[in-house]
């Protein structure tokens, strides 16, 4: 290892109307090393490496790549100095093969085929060197989340990158993908490739990086050698207190089911079945958890557990009443009988960016007669109604004319909670309570669910965080292409067992006896992968 | 005055009106290459449209129909639907307001056939626009393509109408028989005889407090009810509008029959008026003309009242200014509409930015130091 500077950031600074993004932040980045950026959402992070990247100007600083100092007006000058980005969301064309894909932009020529003979060289040789196999001719949709993301790599790699940005790459990723990526991150270290994570998980960022930058509000608050520090001081650094990881509950008194769901299935237009399949009981007292791989149905069905989707086949029976594919209730008549909803999407679906915070706090109980006098909807009850929503879960600002989307995202999902756990619903069904949000309002939210369980409720937690899942649930249901592929509780989950079932990797009948052979030969497969 | 503030009064006030003078200004330089000297053809359009009383009458008239059409593109457009079948819902709804009043007996009072005839074009408009709704809430035909289709069938179909089956016996002209005097919408001048003032006489009729009280129906009906909430939550997010229990298909329905009425409105100004016969093309311009209305109203009644009061005028005063001047054809009025159509609407937001920068900057903050490192 070297000490030559991959990146020098100096000073960059960077205003989007009055918020300031970056404050005279400084980036030192070693060649060949791992480096960690962590902090909280809107900290500063993505616009940082979209600057690095060419995206955005910096208002003032400089950028030194490799030890020569930049100017970059677009991407492309940032990849021509050998700078590489995997985005979080993939930039690829679904129905071309992983050939085209990578030398998209770089066809070198008008035939196609001096071109993409040229590429296959390259990229075999590339392959051998990293140790990234992926199979060229296949095209992108048949391949995994996994595969597609190395492709990304390939890409960047292809287009001569020395130094990787990866903006979150493992959020869509099963844990078995992601110790394979950071296999590969180790083998791109090795051959001298810079390594620049972005990521909030804390976790990743100890068990790969080698060092870590931490950004709170724009700034550069610390940067540490990995080895030096842990997850509690990067915490604690990021929200600037101390923050409890784990949730302290009490042991669940668990009674009647509320919801009973048998043989649910969900076909979409196409009649490919999202859901197949899928029983289970939801009882007053406990907080159920839904995981899974996000994309493996779990927005199927608390949609169609909210009335929004409408069901194929079987049954659904909540609080007393019964739906089937016949005889379907739509989402006001359920929230009528007791049933909240706390969207997965909440810019989608869960408010509306346009409205107030009052308008957006009347959403699915504009008819409520506290509301409604006759035919008038009184503005000064929907203000007093957002105003005590506001109060009881501490939206900040507490101001009810503010346009929602004028709210930080962990505002936005509180006054979403407010509203649909303030009117005491015998059932909750929330979809990422915590995605994006800060590290200190999740304590908040978590503290909340467990209250509702406490209070003898009956909570549907989904949630792609396997951490959220299994300190918050008493059981846990995993999905796996629309299937339950394995159920359990609680006290008996841990990352490995949970990882496995959401690749369906073992038996659901019998998860504790077979699971040491069945983790052997996931290793063994894997061995066997980077063979190939 | 906060930031957010300032955007929304640029965004309300200044654009439109700059929008305007830039329209103007253009419409300055092409006058002046055809010889007319703008500052003249200016103080011949202000005289034509507020110069004297009948002028002010006509302006009024013609603001009339573009409240009613503006109306209905914004109800629609607040529901995220872009209503452009305004024409034809006006054309059936003077169909649905002659056959209220032909069909009544003539000897009845105008407190039977007023209400009637209104009650047609309310129908008969929201009609013609509930075949398209139900196609695009069930059929998911789309209503831009329908509704101008619809226009088209409208005028085939009053065209049969009115030549074959409505037209007045002994004479050639495709036009029913005059309405009976008792069911006529009374004019302004008539009404304030009848106060003892005197104003001369003009197509302005009590059509334009209908107008006005449907403008602050809709007001009430979007912004005060639960209904006009269901309907602002489908156009603005339509995921969460179907999460909050919103049927979307009833509110494209419940939508689009309320835009149809309200277009069908403008043959109560003209026919029930002041035509006083179901004739043919009466509803021209109109229909397309609101579209540009409720753009530059920004979809609020007030705006739209403004909107429509700027387009009579600019109707009235360019027929006089065609009429006045001979180098000025009724065409040069028609570019002279589309220039404000093109600022006002395609152009709407080209100033923004400037205007933003210079007139409600970022505020600069204080700069924040010590990084620790």
């Amino acid at each position: 290892m070297t000490d030559t500077l991959a990146i020098e950031l100096k000073d960059i600074d960077k205003r989007f109307g009055a918020v300031h993004a970056n404050n005279k932040v400084c980036l030192q980045v070693k060649q060949g090393n791992i480096h960690g950026i962590v902090g909280e959402n809107g900290a500063g992070k993505s616009t940082l490496m979209s600057i690095l990247y060419g995206f955005y100007q910096a208002d003032a600083g400089q950028i030194d790549v490799l030890e020569k100092t930049y100017t970059f007006t677009d991407s492309h000058q940032a990849i021509a100095a050998g700078i590489g980005m995997v985005h979080q969301h993939f930039m690829l064309v679904e129905n071309f093969t992983v050939l085209e894909n990578v030398i998209l932009g770089s066809e070198g020529g008008a035939l196609l085929a001096d071109g993409l003979e040229a590429a296959r060289k390259e990229l075999t040789r590339l392959g051998d060197e990293y140790g990234l196999k992926v199979k060229l001719d296949a095209t992108i949709d048949t391949l995994s989340v996994g595969l597609q993301q190395r492709v990304e790599i390939l890409k960047a790699l292809y287009k001569g990158a020395k130094i990787l940005i990866l903006d979150e790459p493992t959020g869509v990723l099963t844990p078995q993908e992601t110790e394979e990526l950071f296999r590969i991150f180790g083998a791109l270290k090795k051959q001298g490739v810079t390594i620049v994570l972005i990521t909030h998980k804390l976790r990743e960022i100890m068990a790969i990086t080698d060092q870590v930058s931490v950004m709170r509000a724009g700034k550069m608050v610390a940067h540490r050698d990995t080895k030096e520090t842990s997850r509690e001081e990067l915490a604690e650094l990021m929200v600037g207190r101390k923050v409890l990881l784990q949730v302290h509950k009490n042991p669940a008194n668990v009674r009647a089911p509320l919801m009973k769901v048998k043989h649910l299935t969900i076909a979409d237009k196409q009649g490919v079945e999202r859901l197949k399949d899928v029983s289970f009981e939801l009882r007053a007292g406990e907080v159920l958890g839904v995981a899974g791989v996000s994309g493996n149905g779990q927005t199927e069905l608390l949609e169609a557990l909210s009335g929004i989707l409408p069901m194929t086949s079987g049954t659904i029976e909540v609080l007393g009443c019964e739906m089937d594919a016949k005889h379907p209730l739509a989402p006001d008549r359920l929230r009528q009988l007791g049933l909240a909803h706390v969207p997965e999407d909440r810019q989608r679906m869960g408010l509306i960016s346009d409205f107030s915070a009052s308008e957006s706090a009347l959403l699915g109980y504009h008819t409520d007669p506290k509301i409604n006098s006759g035919i008038w909807l009184s503005d000064r009850k929907v203000e007093a109604n957002c105003q005590d929503l506001m109060q009881a879960f501490d939206v900040r600002p507490a101001d009810p004319q503010l346009k929602s989307a004028n709210f930080s995202g962990g505002n936005q999902q509180k006054l979403i909670l407010a509203r649909e756990m303030e009117r005491n619903p015998d059932v909750l069904l929330i979809g990422q309570p915590t995605r994006g949000v800060d590290i200190g309002a999740i304590e908040f939210i978590h503290q909340r669910i467990i209250d509702m369980r406490d209070a003898g409720k009956a909570v549907l937690l989904v949630s792609v965080e396997l951490d959220e899942i299994m300190s918050v649930s008493d059981r846990i249901i995993v999905l796996c292409d629309g299937e339950i592929s394995g159920r359990l509780d609680a006290c008996d989950a841990d990352e490995r067992t949970l990882g496995m079932m959401m690749a369906n990797a073992l038996d659901p009948l019998d998860p504790l006896k077979t699971m040491d052979d069945l983790q052997a030969s996931v290793k063994q497969n894997a061995h066997q992968e980077t063979q190939v | 005055m906060k930031r957010d503030n300032r955007i929304a009064w640029i965004n309300r006030l200044l654009l439109p009106l700059l929008n305007i003078l830039t329209a103007f200004a253009v419409t300055a330089v092409l006058f002046w290459l055809i010889d007319v000297n703008p500052m003249e053809a200016a103080e011949v359009l202000l005289y034509g449209a507020f110069g004297y009383e009948e002028g002010i009458g006509y302006t009024i008239y013609y603001a009339t129909n573009f409240i009613f059409t503006g109306l209905a593109v914004a109800v629609a457009f607040h529901a995220g639907l872009f209503n452009i079948g305004g024409e034809g819902q006006a054309y059936v709804g003077g169909l649905g307001a002659g056959l209220a009043i032909l069909m009544l007996d003539p000897t009845l009072g105008a407190w039977v056939f007023i209400p009637a005839s209104i009650i047609g074009a309310l129908i008969f408009g929201g009609l013609w626009a509930l075949i398209p709704a139900y196609l695009q809430a069930y059929r998911g035909s789309h209503i831009v393509i329908t509704t101008i289709m619809f226009n088209f069938l409208a005028a085939s179909f009053m065209v049969y109408l009115m030549v074959h089956v409505l037209r007045d016996t002994g004479q050639m002209t495709p036009q029913s028989e005059l309405f009976p005097t008792n069911s006529w919408m009374p004019f302004v001048h008539d009404v304030a005889a009848g106060l003892g003032y005197s104003i001369e006489a003009s197509p302005l009729n009590l059509s334009i407090l209908l107008a006005l009280v449907c403008a602050v129906l809709v007001w009430f009906f979007l912004w005060q009810t639960r209904w006009g909430f269901a309907i602002r939550a489908t156009g603005k997010n339509g995921s969460a509008a179907l999460y909050a229990g919103i049927n979307p298909k009833h509110i494209i329905i419940v939508v689009m029959c309320l835009s149809g009425a309200l277009a069908g409105l403008v043959s109560i100004n003209e026919l029930v008026g002041y035509q006083h016969r179901l004739i043919m093309d009466f509803h021209l311009g109109y229909g397309f003309g609101g579209i540009a209305v409720a753009l530059m109203g920004r979809n609020h009644p007030l705006g739209i009242i403004l909107a429509a009061l700027l387009f009579g005028t600019l109707y009235q005063g360019g027929a006089e200014l065609a009429f006045e001047m001979s180098n000025i054809s009724r065409d040069i009025v028609v570019v002279m509409q589309g220039l404000v159509i093109l600022f006002c609407g395609a152009l709407d937001y080209m100033y923004r930015p400037w205007l933003i920068r210079y007139l409600a900057p970022v505020p600069k903050q204080e700069e924040l130091s010590g990084v620790a490192v």
